[in-house]
């Protein structure tokens, strides 16, 4: 069957302008804030916040990426293990506050293998989750986000995929479902 | 379900499975294998520069070290490689063990394996002992250097450098220089840089030659500055005493009057060649000191990759492992 598209791209656009509001009214000027991207996907989100947020704040803000592949916990368990993304986190976290970015919130486990890498650079003062789509009642463990997109309730069997420019030529979300399901 | 698929193809590009489940040789790695290894070491040179330098990949890995034969820098550089992935190391030594009693190496091996190991780090002085014990235990099997066979991970941390240092290894020019007949680390090297597409060329003294040595397709030279003006990059090896059952060559002054490299000989040469030295460096023979230290020399380099490089190939092996 055809995709669904759940997100075209000038909704992509509203929702990241919605986010960014949305982090300024926690974080005020993010003297203290550090945004940090999940490796590979997490930091399309990231980059189009950045740009965003340096606009309307008119100073530049701190950004990071983060890989995980060593701190998955389904080593062993896949076929084949994921070549790493780098790690991009060349400054200290030590007593900042960071907002981790990714781009779909399913089970969970990439955001505990997250905590995981992030910790290894020090002790932030606070950690806060940002996620384009939420997929909700998909949670392998009891990981939340502060800040969500958009929220999509979806069977197991379906897949939401994330586009962007850069890799796929257009900003947009994706609902995919089976046939099987679909009936 | 067609059109499911494809998007999960970003994810099937970042992952990729190395050709061996047992790392006995550069011999039986594919260029693609060795372009993994050095994608993976890229990500682990990374976390060994951090504050806290370990991950937990393999935390319900469990690795024995066995070496039959002295070391010190690849025992503790397999060791710290192991314990930055979390993994539980055991260590054995031939020296205070009971093949000193005379048990054969596959008892000695299966008695340790039947405590529950799941990966070998073996060093013999035997050629062919990692690849003997790969055949028959069940367990993954990395060769720390087999007799004067191969030492793959050396080879592949002197790749993995010499990629760090020039960009590439395709293409450039590399001469091994010294006791190339009594060397694990020349064979495996010559492997390695070939199938990385870099020319080689051995250089010492014809007894330490061996004689078919250019059936690997490898040049020969006789004289170390006619060598040294065609490399990119030089590799001294040292004289392997505890191999040579005869002398070789008339005595270590001779030697290194022909073969040792110096700062004048390096000063010299009409391009900055870059020294490399798999240790233990026998200052003054092979190498003098002022170009064991100088900038030209990324000895110290090599060793600080050789624990990104293990930890590389015990990850990339380990996935292999099943549960």
């Amino acid at each position: 069957m055809q995709p669904q598209v759940i997100l075209n791209e000038k909704q992509v656009d509203l929702t990241l302008r919605r986010l960014c509001y949305q982090l300024i009214e926690n974080h005020n000027d993010f003297t203290n804030t550090i945004l940090i991207g999940f490796q590979p996907r997490g930091i399309f989100v990231l980059e189009r916040l950045k740009i965003k947020l340096e606009k309307i704040l008119n100073h530049p803000i701190q950004c990071g990426n983060i890989d995980i592949t060593f701190h998955r916990d389904d080593f062993r368990r896949r076929e084949r293990p994921i070549i790493p993304s780098v790690t991009n986190i060349d400054f200290d976290i030590e007593n900042r506050n960071i907002v981790l970015v990714d781009d779909v919130l399913h089970t969970g486990r990439t955001i505990r293998s997250g905590l995981d890498a992030l910790l290894a650079f020090g002790r932030p003062k606070k950690v806060e989750l940002l996620t384009l789509i939420d997929r909700r009642f998909q949670r392998d463990l009891p990981i939340q986000a502060n800040y969500i997109g958009f929220t999509v309730d979806t069977l197991i069997s379906e897949k939401v995929s994330v586009e962007w420019k850069e890799t796929d030529g257009k900003d947009q979300v994706f609902l995919f479902t089976p046939i099987e399901s679909n009936e | 379900m067609e059109k499911t698929k494809y998007f999960f193809l970003h994810q099937l590009n970042r992952m990729n499975n190395l050709s061996i489940q047992h790392l006995t040789g550069i011999k039986d790695l594919t260029p693609e294998d060795i372009e993994i290894i050095f994608k993976t070491t890229d990500s682990f040179k990374q976390v060994i520069n951090r504050p806290i330098k370990k991950v937990p990949s393999l935390r319900d890995i469990t690795v024995a070290n066995l070496f039959f034969e002295n070391s010190t820098r690849t025992k503790l550089s397999f060791e710290l490689a192991e314990k930055r992935l979390s993994s539980d190391v055991i260590n054995f030594s031939s020296s205070s063990s009971s093949v000193k009693k005379g048990e054969t190496l596959l008892d000695t091996v299966n008695n340790i394996l039947s405590m529950k190991i799941d990966m070998v780090v073996i060093r013999h002085p035997n050629p062919g002992a990692a690849l003997y014990l790969s055949k028959r235990i069940n367990a993954t099997v990395i060769n720390a250097g087999d007799g004067a066979h191969e030492h793959p991970t050396q080879a592949l941390l002197d790749a993995y450098s010499i990629r760090e240092k020039l960009g590439s290894v395709s293409g450039k020019k590399v001469v091994i220089v010294g006791d190339i007949l009594h060397s694990r680390v020349a064979l495996s090297n010559i492997y390695c840089l070939q199938k990385l597409g870099a020319e080689v060329m051995v250089c010492g003294p014809t007894t330490l030659i061996p004689k078919y040595i250019n059936e690997l397709g490898v040049q020969v030279s006789h004289n170390l500055r006619e060598a040294l003006e065609w490399c990119d990059v030089a590799n001294m090896l040292r004289i392997q005493l505890e191999r040579q059952e005869i002398s070789f060559f008339p005595s270590f002054r001779e030697y290194t009057m022909q073969f040792g490299l110096t700062k004048e000989i390096l000063d010299s040469l009409s391009k900055k060649i870059i020294i490399m030295h798999p240790g233990p460096i026998n200052r003054g023979v092979e190498i003098s000191s002022d170009v064991a230290d100088s900038s030209q020399s990324i000895i110290l380099n090599q060793v600080e990759n050789g624990v990104a490089v293990r930890m590389a190939v015990i990850y990339l092996l380990a996935a292999k492992i099943e549960r």
